[in-house]
């Protein structure tokens, strides 16, 4: 499964229920203000780091240098273009959006 | 109320991250009309809206315009006092170094540069809130 979180981590909870819910295997995308998840010395941070054990975790790249962060992805993020979120929308079996 | 009766204090909270939503484009936009109208404008920038002022921002990717270069002419209208809530920085990991550098020429001091950000506590936004005639929110 693909969850998709597109909400900052600070006035949503968008990423928690996302956190919650994600299984171990599966994948979860950052994208637009959902990018600020993906940030080192955060508040969040730490959760975010204790899921990379077993949840791979990607941000969009574009979404992250439009907000001037790109320097301040956490370590074992993986960061994906356009093309890398169609290859990950193709590469799993479902996506589920936390709109 | 000033003598003419017509001044009064106007403050913007600004506390949603760029892009993401129009607020803060919008807000700056409004920002503007009101400094043209010569009133005694503040900006607040709290919670997500610190995001605001992040420096080198990099939009071709999103196929948007960077209207945050913007915020940098806002001391020529003489727009100069920025407040921006010290914990929303802390609580994202974010210092000073991390955003925009906002100057105003004060033409009282031969036109010696000044900055226009003001770093504060909940208490002295709690004082602000209190000063302002007008409060508009984004």
């Amino acid at each position: 499964m693909l969850h998709i979180v597109n909400k900052s981590p600070f006035t949503a909870g968008a990423l928690q229920s996302c956190l919650r819910i994600a299984k171990a295997g599966s994948t979860i995308l950052m994208i637009e203000d959902g990018i600020y998840g993906a940030l080192d010395g955060t508040a969040v941070s730490g959760q975010i780091r204790e899921a990379l054990g077993d949840i791979t975790v990607c941000a969009l790249s574009h979404d992250l240098e439009a907000r001037g962060v790109n320097g301040k992805v956490l370590d074992g993020i993986t960061l994906v273009d356009y093309d890398g979120f169609v290859e990950l929308v193709t590469a799993n079996d479902g996506v589920q959006s936390w709109l | 109320m000033s003598e003419a009766g017509a001044t009064k204090k106007f403050l913007y909270i600004n506390r949603k991250a760029p892009y993401g939503t129009i607020y803060a484009w919008e807000s700056l936009e409004v920002v503007l009309i009101g400094a043209a109208f010569e009133q005694d404008v503040s900006l607040l920038f709290m919670d997500d809206g610190v995001y605001q002022l992040v420096k080198e921002m990099q939009t071709k990717g999103i196929g948007m315009k960077n209207f945050t270069a913007t915020y940098a002419a806002l001391g020529d209208y003489e727009v100069n006092k920025i407040y921006i809530d010290k914990d929303a920085l802390t609580e994202r990991g974010l210092t000073l170094d991390d955003l925009q550098h906002l100057v105003w020429e004060d033409e009282n001091e031969d036109w010696a540069e000044k900055d226009s950000i003001h770093l504060v506590g909940r208490d002295e936004i709690a004082d602000l809130l209190d000063e302002q005639d007008v409060i508009f929110n984004f």
